[in-house]
C-alpha cells in the first residue's frame, strides 16, 4: 500500500478513485450493507419472527415455508431468527477486536513515531516476536488456557492484530511527524502530548478508519473459524460461524440451507468491509495527493 | 552597534551515515561558522544546495543539535536543543521559524486563524476577545483577508499559506525570525510581495532575520548582512554591498555569475573545451 505525501504520485489507477466531490456508488452500497446488518442485529428481538431457541424436533430440516421463511436447522429451529440473533454476536466479536487493537496500534504508533530511537527500534522487535504468532494459533493457545467463549479469542486476537495496525500506521504517523508543519508546532513549544493527539491523530485518522474496516473482515473470518472449529461462542448460542458446522451433518441429508445460510453472511459482511476499506484506501489517497 | 540578537560561535555539525561503522560515513555538514546578528539587523546565509545553510538553520531554532560550538540567542544559551516543552516555549518567544514548503508546513486542517490562535494561547494569557483582536491584527500585518483568515490551507495558494506561516510566527512576538528559503517555492511576483511584507515587519517591529536562500537577488533585497557557505564552510562574509559587489571569493562570483540576468550565459563549471 503506498502512503500518498504532498509530492508523491498516487499509483491505483485512477480507474478505482473517485473524484473528489463525487458520491462512490460502492461505498455507499457496501455502507448500506453493513448499515442494514448492524441495525437488524441490534433490533433482533423486533426483528425476528420467531425464538431462535425454541426447539422442534418435529419440523427439523424443513425447507422454506411460510411459517418458516428460510426453513429449520436440524432441531427444527427457525433458520432466520437464528441468523439475525446470530448477527450481534458474529459481528460483536469482530468489532471489540477491531476497536482495541486499532485504538492500541494507534497509540503505539504514534508515541513510537514520535519518540523514535531506541524506544522505536525496542518496541518494533517487541512487533516482531509478536508477528511470528499467527493469529489462530495464538487464540488456541489462549483458548487452551482460559476455556472457549467468547473472550478469550477476543483478546487473543486483539493482540495477534496489534502489530500489523501498529506497523503499518507507524510508516504513516512517521511521515506525518515529519512535515514541516509538525516541526513548527514543536518550535513554537507546543507540548508533545498536543502535537500527538490533537494534530497528528486527527490527519492520520482516515488512514486509522482504513486499517479498521480492513481488520474488521479478516477478523471476522478468524473468530467464526474459531466458532466453527467450536473454540469460540458455544452451542446453543446463535453465531455463524458455529451455524456453519452445525449445518454440516445435515448437508448430506440434503438440506444444506443453515451451512449455506451463515456462511454467506459471513461472505457478505466480509465482502462489504473489504470493498469499503478498498474504497477509503482510494479516497484517502486521492485526497492527500490534494492537498 | 546594537545588542546582539543571535551569536553562533564556532557551529559544527557532523552526521553520521546510518549503517556505517565509526569513522567512516562522517558527514561534515556544518564546519566552524560563526556570524551574529544585532537587534533588528537582516543576515541571508547563501549557499547552492548541500552547503549546509539549512543545517544551520535547524540549529538555531532547536530542531537539530549542534556537534560544537555555541548558540547564545537574546543572551540565553540556546545551543542544546530541548524536548522538554517549557524550555522550547521559551526559547519560541525568543526565535521562530518559517520553512520552505507553504504546502505542508501548516497542519491541514487549521483554519489560518486556529493555527494563529494556538500559538497565542500557548504564549499569552489573553481573554477570547483578545485573542481574536490579536488574530485580526496579525492576519492584517502580513495581508490576510477575513475569507483566507477562516480557512482551510487547501483553499489557500502557495503566497497566502507563506502568509499564515508569517503570521503564526510573528504570533509569538519572537525578537529573531529565521526564513529558511521561505519564497523559494513561490512565484516571482508573490516573492516580490513577500518580501516587501517582511520589509515592512522589520521596520515596524524592529524583529532581526536569518535569511538562509540560494536566491542572491531576494538576499539583495532584504539582507544588511551576507554569509555565503560552500560546503559547510563560511567562504566570505561582509555587509550585502560588499559581497554582492565586489565579491572575493571564487565561488561567491560563480553564485553571483549564475544568476539569470539579461544577456545572461550560463557558466559552465566543467566547461568542455570547443
Amino acid at each position: 500500500m503506498s502512503m500518498a505525501g504532498p509530492t508523491e504520485i498516487v499509483t491505483l489507477p485512477a480507474v478505482v478513485r473517485a473524484r473528489r466531490g463525487r458520491i462512490d456508488p460502492l461505498m455507499v452500497m457496501c455502507l448500506l450493507v453493513i448499515g442494514a446488518i448492524v441495525l437488524v442485529a441490534i433490533l433482533a428481538p423486533l426483528v425476528a419472527p420467531d425464538n431462535p431457541d425454541t426447539i422442534n424436533i418435529l419440523s427439523s430440516n424443513q425447507g422454506t415455508s411460510g411459517s418458516h421463511l428460510l426453513g429449520t436447522d436440524s432441531l427444527g429451529r427457525d433458520l432466520l431468527s437464528r441468523l439475525i440473533w446470530g448477527a450481534r454476536l458474529s459481528l460483536l466479536g469482530p468489532a471489540l477486536i477491531v476497536v482495541a487493537a486499532t485504538s492500541l496500534g494507534t497509540a503505539l504508533a504514534i508515541t513510537t513515531a514520535w519518540i523514535g530511537g531506541a524506544f522505536d527500534a525496542a518496541v518494533a522487535r517487541v512487533l516482531d516476536i509478536l508477528f511470528a504468532f499467527p493469529g489462530l494459533i495464538f487464540a488456541l493457545l489462549a483458548v487452551a488456557m482460559f476455556g472457549p467463549g467468547l473472550w478469550a479469542p477476543v483478546v487473543a486476537l486483539a493482540i495477534a492484530y496489534l502489530p500489523y495496525i501498529a506497523r503499518v500506521l507507524r510508516s504513516t504517523a512517521l511521515r506525518e511527524r515529519n512535515l514541516p508543519y509538525v516541526s513548527a508546532l514543536y518550535v513554537g513549544g507546543l507540548t508533545s502530548w498536543r502535537i500527538c493527539w490533537r494534530h497528528i491523530l486527527p490527519n492520520i485518522m482516515p488512514f486509522v478508519v482504513v486499517q479498521a474496516a480492513l481488520s474488521f473482515g479478516s477478523a471476522l473470518i478468524d473468530l467464526s473459524a474459531l466458532s466453527y472449529l467450536g473454540l469460540g461462542i458455544q452451542p446453543p448460542k446463535a453465531e455463524w460461524g458455529l451455524m456453519v458446522s452445525d449445518g454440516q451433518s445435515s448437508i448430506l441429508n440434503g438440506s444444506p440451507a443453515e451451512s449455506l445460510y451463515a456462511g454467506a453472511m459471513i461472505v457478505v459482511v466480509v465482502v462489504a468491509f473489504n470493498l469499503l476499506a478498498d474504497r477509503l484506501a482510494a479516497s484517502v489517497h486521492s485526497r492527500g495527493s490534494q492537498r | 552597534m546594537h545588542e546582539q540578537v543571535i551569536s553562533a560561535e564556532g557551529l559544527r555539525k557532523v552526521f553520521i551515515a546510518r549503517g556505517a561503522s565509526a569513522g567512516d560515513g562522517k558527514i561534515v555538514a556544518v564546519d566552524d561558522i560563526s556570524f551574529m546578528v544585532s537587534d533588528g539587523g537582516s543576515l541571508a546565509i547563501v549557499g547552492e544546495s548541500g552547503s549546509g545553510k539549512t543545517t544551520v538553520a535547524r540549529m538555531l531554532v532547536g530542531l537539530t543539535r549542534p556537534t560544537a560550538g555555541r548558540i547564545v540567542i537574546a543572551g540565553q544559551d540556546r545551543t542544546k536543543p530541548c524536548k522538554r516543552s517549557s524550555k522550547r516555549q521559551a526559547r519560541g518567544r525568543d526565535i521562530q521559524i518559517v520553512f520552505q514548503d507553504p504546502y505542508s508546513s501548516l497542519d491541514p486542517r487549521q483554519t489560518a486563524a486556529q493555527s494563529i490562535e494556538e500559538v497565542l494561547k500557548l504564549h499569552f494569557s489573553l481573554s477570547r476577545a483578545d485573542r481574536a483582536d490579536r488574530v485580526q491584527r496579525l492576519a492584517g500585518q502580513v495581508g490576510l483577508d477575513e475569507r483566507q483568515v477562516g480557512a482551510r490551507p487547501r483553499a489557500l495558494s502557495g503566497g497566502q499559506r507563506q502568509r499564515v506561516a508569517i503570521a503564526r510566527a510573528l504570533a509569538a512576538e519572537p525578537k529573531a525570525l529565521v526564513l529558511d528559503e521561505s519564497v523559494a517555492s513561490l512565484d516571482v511576483s508573490i516573492q516580490a510581495q513577500i518580501l516587501n511584507l517582511l520589509a515592512d515587519i522589520r521596520e515596524q517591529t524592529r524583529i532581526s532575520y536569518v535569511f538562509i536562500s540560494h536566491d542572491l537577488a531576494v538576499v539583495r533585497q532584504v539582507a544588511d548582512h551576507v554569509l555565503v557557505m560552500q560546503h559547510g564552510r563560511a567562504v566570505e562574509s561582509g555587509s550585502t554591498e560588499q559581497i554582492l559587489g565586489s565579491p572575493e571569493h571564487p565561488y561567491t562570483k560563480l553564485l553571483r555569475s549564475s544568476v539569470p540576468g539579461r544577456g545572461w550565459k550560463p557558466a559552465r563549471r566543467n566547461a568542455r573545451q570547443a
